[in-house]
């Protein structure tokens, strides 16, 4: 078996500065935001006493959950001994640690009082899941790191499987818990399912699949590094799949909602009458983060594009930002249920759907998540080798062997 | 006044202590701690035999009546001007069925739960229930994540979004933390009845009873023997220490 060559980018053309720069901007307009949030106060979001989580926990909840599903390429190298993901490993730990940093910075600096970051710190009450999730993310960037570190030095490559086992689980546990906090609020109709922890834990494939692969094919692009159809068809199989499952799984929790007659109002707003969140259903998880990317990606039309496995990619993600939209926001815009099967109406909003449009601070903060989670892996890849110099099909191991729709094209 | 401590107590305060301290180290601006202070001296005395709880009877509430609604707003010093990010302690509900029509007029408020959901979630441990059984939120240690908001089901606290003032003495505010109904705690440490349980019974109804659920004796207690009541989404299970008859 050949070895894998990884080498730096380069970094120094005027692209990468330019890039560099744009990120920068973004993440500098993010904490502005962030410090005008926290002393003018949450007045300048459109969160309210009615809607309390908004645009930054749907855009911190998405990087947290991809950042677990970037790690699975690693994974499925170092755990299940597929060689072909091996060359992808240490860019797929990389990611995980650059998504997750971008939303735990989002929540962080979303709080109320994210001057306290030390009182949670040192703070916990050990019921509360939120604060085991405090745990599982510090855990999971040390996991993380732990196993970047033995895939890098040659001296400690033999623990590879080890410690990427236990980076496995650590991450299969972490999207359980963030699936959790939602799961946990039986306040709330629409959650209050005990599926939406395994739904979390194939969201992140998804999210995290959709997005290595879009990292992948632009970095390679850009440093003109050789990309083989082999890995890039294998991968796109594999995001299919995950968004075929996702839609299961999201048909699956529906469904058994829609069996239980309690929550039939919720379910009527949801997916039905609730304009927007109704059109993100539908439009957003199902058709964006479904629908299209399969149709891109096995549609005997465009299955052996490139291009289409970039749109399906975006689309996956476009899909995914929608659906957690969906479940957080439009959550929460269904009135909570207080008197079950009366008619209500008070001084405080009940019993009316709540109203939220996310302001410009919200969504800058939201975004230098994003852009913290690009800045970190850009330079990243300039200062260590992460990147594999050639990932061309004579480069991977074992040779283009693989299943589907690329297999012609590989083989040719 | 100078009951034992009990241990949670004792630990509560070493907690907060602390917390003050790291309060106090990263962020020199922290205000209410005075104010939190004498709370914390006050919670001390919390007895664990005794369990307080509110009766309210909606067959007295008058629908244009809000007398608990404006002395609430008084002695703890929040308003409401009707926008979305305003606080409620406490509020109004028309509640009417729809068949026969037939509408009641609630107020709710924090309902003091046995097995609070927001205690359950609060990540730093903020949201706490005392040893007398009433629920607060110590603004030392809120962090403003809202969870707790996330996960009550009576909609009973608020976030404050933007600066305060008018504060009162004993019922500290601050932006970027989390509050609600205290069942008026310093003056029921001080042996005198929540704010809205007198201002009802002065200019309103009469409708609400305040005492200790878990003696036979009181007056709430000899209520709920007397007549049915029932607690606000009981199946959730979180067994709610206010409880409303006439429903
Ligand atoms: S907002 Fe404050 S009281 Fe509520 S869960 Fe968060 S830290 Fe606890």
């Amino acid at each position: 078996m050949s070895a894998i060559h990884y080498r730096e980018i380069e970094g120094r053309g005027a692209g990468f500065w330019v890039l560099a720069a744009l990120l920068a901007g973004l993440i500098a307009a993010g904490l502005t935001a962030a410090w005008f949030m926290e002393h003018i106060g949450h007045v300048i979001t459109g969160m309210t006493n009615q809607v309390v989580w908004g645009m930054p926990h749907v855009i911190a909840v998405f990087l947290i959950v991809a950042a677990s599903g970037a790690l699975n390429t690693a994974s499925i190298a170092s755990v299940f001994g597929k060689v072909a993901y091996k060359p992808l490993a240490r860019l797929s730990g990389l990611l995980a640690i650059a998504l997750l940093s971008g939303g735990l910075l989002v929540l962080v600096l979303d709080l109320g009082r994210p001057d306290r970051l030390a009182v949670a710190m040192t703070h916990y009450n050990f019921r509360s899941i939120f604060a085991w999730n405090i745990f599982l993310y510090t855990g999971f960037l040390a996991v993380t790191g732990a196993y970047l570190w033995v895939m890098m030095e040659r001296r400690l490559n033999d623990h590879t499987r080890r410690v990427g086992t236990a980076a496995f689980l650590w991450r299969l546990i972490l999207t359980t818990g963030t699936g959790s906090i939602f799961g946990f609020l039986v306040a709330r109709q629409p959650y209050d399912e005990a599926i939406m922890a395994p739904m979390f834990i194939l969201m992140s494939f998804a999210f995290g699949l959709a997005i290595l692969l879009l990292v992948l094919m632009s970095a390679c692009k850009a440093t003109g590094r050789p990309l083989g159809d082999a890995i890039v068809m294998r991968l796109k199989n594999l995001l299919g799949v995950f968004a075929a499952a996702v839609l299961y799984f999201l048909l699956a929790f529906h469904v058994t909602k829609l069996y239980q007659a309690e929550f039939d109002g919720a379910e009527a707003f949801l997916l039905r009458d609730g304009g927007v969140y109704t059109l993100l259903f539908w439009g957003g998880a199902v058709f964006l983060g479904g629908v299209l990317p399969m149709l891109l990606f096995w549609l005997p039309q465009t299955r052996r594009s490139r291009a289409a496995v970039v749109w399906g990619s975006l689309s996956v993600v476009a899909g995914g930002l929608a659906l957690l939209y969906d479940i957080i926001v439009g959550g929460q815009a269904w009135p909570l249920s207080i008197f079950p099967g009366m008619q209500v109406s008070s001084s405080f909003y009940d019993g009316v759907v709540n109203a939220y449009t996310p302001s410009l601070p919200e969504c800058a903060l939201g975004l230098a998540g994003c852009a913290w989670a690009a800045f970190v892996t850009l330079f990243a890849l300039k200062l260590l080798p992460f990147m594999p110099q050639s990932l061309a099909d004579d480069a991977v191991e074992p040779p283009a062997r693989i299943a589907g729709a690329g297999a012609t094209d590989a083989a040719a | 006044m100078n009951e034992p401590i009990d241990g949670i107590d004792a630990t509560r305060r070493r907690v907060l202590g602390a917390a003050a301290l790291v309060a106090l180290a990263v962020a020199p601006g922290v205000s209410l701690i005075a104010a939190a202070d004498a709370g914390q001296r006050r919670a001390a005395a919390a007895r664990p035999t005794r369990r307080f709880g509110l009766l309210i009877d909606t067959t007295r509430c008058k629908r244009s009546c809000t007398a608990c609604v404006t002395a609430c707003s008084a002695y703890n010093g929040w308003s409401n001007q009707g926008r979305p990010i305003d606080p409620q302690w406490i509020r109004k509900v028309e509640v009417t069925e729809p068949v026969s029509g037939l509408s009641h007029s609630v107020p709710v408020m924090c309902q003091h739960c046995a097995a609070p959901a927001c205690v359950e979630v609060c990540p730093t441990g903020a949201s706490f229930k005392r040893a007398d059984g009433i629920v607060l939120v110590d603004r030392h240690i809120c962090i403003g994540c809202r969870y707790c908001m996330m996960a009550c089901p009576y909609k009973a606290r608020s976030f404050v979004s933007e600066d305060v003032s008018g504060q009162r003495p004993d019922a500290p505010r601050g932006k970027g933390t989390v509050e609600g109904c205290t069942l008026c705690v310093p003056r029921v440490d001080a042996g005198e009845l929540p704010a809205c349980v007198e201002a009802c019974s002065r200019q309103g109804g009469g409708a609400m009873t305040f005492g200790d659920l878990n003696d036979p004796r009181s007056a709430i207690r000899r209520a709920l023997a007397a007549y049915p009541a029932v607690q606000l989404r009981a199946d959730l299970q979180m067994d709610p220490g206010v409880r409303y008859q006439g429903l």
